[in-house]
């Protein structure tokens, strides 16, 4: 690129000059594309390399040869592999997951409604758990090295500390069977009111949120920490700030960046590794219905939770790189 | 002197403590500031000086009632107004702090907030000890960017710190400063981090605005002839003890003791330059260079250096001066144009240069701190190259090592010390052995004083002069201190933006007719006498209006 003519270079630097910041988020997202392109490509070789095949799983005892030709052949499974796989990168692209085979539905229109369901479940327990976890990281900076600090620590780690599993069966043990005060199973059906579903996934929502929290709590109070001792923090002090204010105020939005990427990182996780809380509380979303579809070998479900769950992951991450240069104030104001 | 009620800020017996945490040692009580006692009338300036561990900046800290790094107030009163401050508790002294009493830091680049406009950040502390509405903080700010020079005034709020040049920084915080209407400013080397073209300015504009605001001031640098040009009085400070206090005439023109004296006559030495100056060891020829983003930062640059001399390269930060010492060490290809060591051409490109070429030419760092690694010692620093080009090894290197302690005078009993073991000055000694390990006939020298106090770099200064005629060495050296020059060039280059402006043998290079820019770059550095920012100002008045 840098060897370009005069006449071709010219504008181009100008543009990267002029706006260093639009230039530098088009580029990720060019980035990511890309990088989904790769993934969709690793989740279908991956799938095709698993051991066992849909056909002798499906026909169980009456697999004859005949048979297991006959349904290979139904679903063009005699194909080679890279018309196949062109073929069904050409559907996903216009929304097309193709046909589940052991139900003969289509995966687009019930993966729709699981991943609503999953992303429901994600974004309660990322509306609690993200603003939480970051009060509770600044108040322990606020209070470093001292009681509510030590507290603070002692209980995020102990959370983070014990499977989701565990603590998914504990909450049911105390809430739901000894006190009764929750619901469980967590299972919603279409037609649900709203304040019914925040009722029913009350559960689910404390597991996932204590299995978030401290990561990003503790984050939180290392990237703060970490700008404590610059210069400007002491400026903060000589004019007599409170403590307080100069952590929200000073020391927070120049720890942005690490922050946005903790998130970011910790929101994927409850998209994709609601998986096992799921499971333990039959919720009927993206986690359950993969499981599901591994067991059976149904491939088509299978390769579209993953290229979702993948694309959900990107998205995130692109999005935390994004805001973190959004939040420097070199880039967003440049000379 | 006077009685204690006309005074703003009185300060008695002062004594700061820390407590220190020496490596395989158990940790030790140190006292930074003893028995210190000084009174401070409204509206006038104190300049504390002293060189760095003299406890100036903790002095100047202690007047808001702050430690830093763990230091404490153990003794003593600090009384602003007859109250003492120390007894006001967090809450009090709170309230104190950025509204009766504020603080101008050393690197307003690293004090301002980069999240947050300069507007904001000049304007908070005011509004938010309710001293003024957002308003009248605002036209208040406006009125302080006036009074200090700043460009387009009306929007310089508005822009970030990274926006804006050091100098205008430095006067912005003293702008935050002043917001409050405040009785006590505590400048700490606000001027130390800026070029001398850039410092007479903020110099100038933190005079003018402490005059025009009554405002008291404690000054502390290291640099004598600033402190003079702006106090009423000055204390002499060392190793946390007052040496001398009085006026400043008095310590300037008539100083009692021997440590003042000396300080006082830093900077006067100056040397014979070299008669003969056509047998080039180093020759640059119409070298050009730029950065990989296009950005050009030589512009056919040409000059010579010779046998056993030292060409002094000055110029302000960005003038290309360290970028011209890049290009002939190898570690950037110029664009253009050649370079001629002892007759030869040298390889552009370090890694294709023979090591014999790498041997002869070494360089010496600003920062000796960040040019060695923490984590070796003396010996592995020094004996790294006489391995590396010699091949020396066990019992021979030992030696060798001990014979360069030896030659740079420090004892070989540093032979085995960690840098963090090491002064200012002695780090900096170490990184000339280094250089001097190699047998080299070059050492291009990157302002290796200019962090180091005035008698340590004096010291440092002399050792490279007692080095080069013992053997012979040529010094390329790089600085922006004029009185540097005068002390150690036989001949002189001033770059200006990637230009060379002047060239030749110092006698003529320093002496008119000037150039504009060289003509600029002598009258800003501070000269020790009383007036004299005065004067420059004036001169400069005078030829704006004939302008």
């Amino acid at each position: 690129m840098s060897n370009s003519t005069e006449a071709g270079g010219s504008p181009a630097r100008s543009l990267r000059e002029r706006f260093p910041l639009l230039s530098i988020i088009a580029q990720r997202m060019v980035l990511s594309l890309i990088l989904l392109l790769a993934v969709s490509a690793l989740i279908f070789g991956g799938v095709e390399a698993l051991p066992g095949d849909f056909a002798s799983t499906y026909l169980g005892q009456s697999a004859t040869p005949e048979a297991v030709a006959n349904i290979t052949a139904e679903l063009g499974l005699d194909r080679p592999l890279v018309t196949r796989y062109f073929d069904w990168l050409g559907g996903v692209l216009q929304g097309d997951f193709g046909t589940s085979w052991a139900s003969r539905n289509s995966v687009s229109e019930q993966v729709g409604n699981r991943l609503g369901n999953s992303l429901f479940l994600a974004a309660f327990a990322a509306v609690i758990a993200v603003p939480l976890a970051i009060c509770l990281g600044m108040l322990s900076v606020h209070f470093r090295d001292r009681i509510p600090d030590k507290i603070i620590n002692v209980i995020s780690l102990a959370a983070i500390s014990l499977p989701e599993f565990f603590v998914g069966y504990l909450l049911i043990l105390y809430f739901a069977v000894n006190f009764g005060i929750a619901t469980f199973p967590a299972t919603v059906y279409q037609g649900m009111g709203f304040l019914e579903r925040l009722q029913t996934i009350a559960l689910p929502t404390a597991t996932l949120v204590l299995v978030v929290l401290a990561h990003m709590m503790r984050m939180t109070r290392a990237a703060i920490l970490s700008v404590m001792s610059s210069a400007y923090m002491e400026t903060a002090e000589l004019k007599g700030l409170s403590g307080w204010r100069a952590i929200v105020k000073h020391a927070a939005p120049n720890a942005l960046a690490p922050i946005i990427n903790v998130v970011a990182l910790n929101l994927a996780y409850l998209v994709v590794g609601v998986v096992v809380v799921e499971v333990v509380f039959v919720y009927p979303g993206m986690g359950q219905y993969m499981v599901d579809a591994v067991t059976v070998r149904d491939m088509p479900v299978v390769q579209a939770c993953g290229l979702i769950f993948a694309a959900v992951y990107i998205l995130l991450n692109m999005l935390a790189d994004i805001l973190a240069i959004i939040a420097n104030p070199r880039l967003r104001h440049p000379r | 002197m006077h009685e204690a009620s006309s005074h703003l800020l009185s300060v008695r017996n002062l004594k700061i403590e820390a407590t220190s945490y020496p490596p395989g040692e158990p940790a030790k009580r140190i006292t930074i500031v003893d028995d210190v006692s000084f009174d401070l009338a409204k509206g006038k300036v104190l300049g504390l000086i002293g060189e760095s561990g003299a406890g100036k900046s903790t002095i100047g800290l202690a007047a808001l009632g702050y430690g830093r790094g763990g230091a404490e107030i153990t003794g003593g009163e600090v009384k602003l107004d007859g109250t003492d401050i120390l007894q006001l508790g967090k809450g009090g002294i709170r309230k104190l702090r950025g509204a009766r009493v504020c603080y101008v830091a050393q690197s307003a680049a690293a004090a301002f907030n980069p999240a947050h406009k300069l507007g904001d950040q000049v304007i908070e502390a005011t509004v938010k000890h309710r001293l003024m509405s957002k308003e009248e903080a605002r036209s208040r700010a406006l009125y302080l960017f006036q009074v200090l020079g700043l460009p387009n005034p009306e929007t310089f709020g508005d822009r970030f710190p990274h926006q804006v040049s050091g100098g205008q920084l430095q006067r912005a915080m003293t702008a935050m400063a002043l917001c409050s209407k405040p009785d006590l400013i505590v400048f700490d080397e606000p001027t130390t981090a800026l070029d001398v073209t850039t410092q007479i300015d903020v110099l100038a504009a933190i005079k003018h605005a402490i005059e025009e605001t009554d405002t008291a001031a404690l000054y502390i640098t290291h640099d004598l002839a600033v402190v003079a040009q702006i106090s009423d009085d000055i204390m002499v400070l060392r190793h946390g003890k007052m040496v001398e206090y009085g006026p400043v005439q008095e310590i300037i023109e008539a100083p009692r003791q021997d440590y003042t004296r000396a300080l006082v006559n830093v900077r006067q030495a100056a040397r014979e330059e070299a008669v003969d100056q056509t047998e080039a060891v180093l020759r640059v020829d119409h070298v050009s260079a730029q950065y990989s983003n296009g950005f050009k930062v030589l512009h056919d640059v040409s000059l010579h250096l010779c046998k056993g001399q030292t060409l002094a390269v000055v110029g302000e930060s960005g003038s290309g001066k360290s970028t011209l010492a890049r290009v002939i060490t190898g570690l950037l290809a110029p664009s253009s144009g050649a370079i001629t060591f002892e007759g030869r051409p040298l390889t552009p490109l370090l890694k294709s240069r023979p090591r014999d070429d790498l041997r002869r030419i070494q360089l010496i760092y600003q920062m000796a701190d960040t040019a060695m690694n923490p984590r070796q010692t003396v010996r592995d620093i020094i004996g790294r190259p006489l391995t590396f080009y010699d091949g020396l090894r066990g019992s021979a290197k030992t030696a060798r090592v001990k014979e360069l302690l030896d030659q740079i005078e420090m004892g070989t009993g540093f032979i085995d010390r960690y840098p963090a073991e090491l002064s200012g000055g002695q780090k900096q000694r170490v990184a000339i052995a280094r250089a001097l390990a190699a047998r080299p006939e070059l050492i291009l020298c990157d302002e290796p004083t200019s962090a180091l106090d005035p008698l340590v770099a004096e010291g440092i200064l002399k050792l490279l002069m007692k080095l080069q005629e013992e053997q012979q060495l040529s010094y390329l050296f790089i600085t922006h201190d004029i009185a540097i020059v005068k002390a150690i060039a036989d001949s002189v280059a001033v770059m200006h933006r990637g230009k060379l402006v002047r060239f030749g043998p110092k006698s003529q290079a320093l002496s008119p007719p000037f150039d504009d820019y060289t003509d600029l770059l002598l009258k800003s550095v501070p000269e020790m006498q009383l007036g004299w920012l005065e004067k420059v100002l004036a001169t400069r008045r005078m030829e704006s209006a004939g302008n």
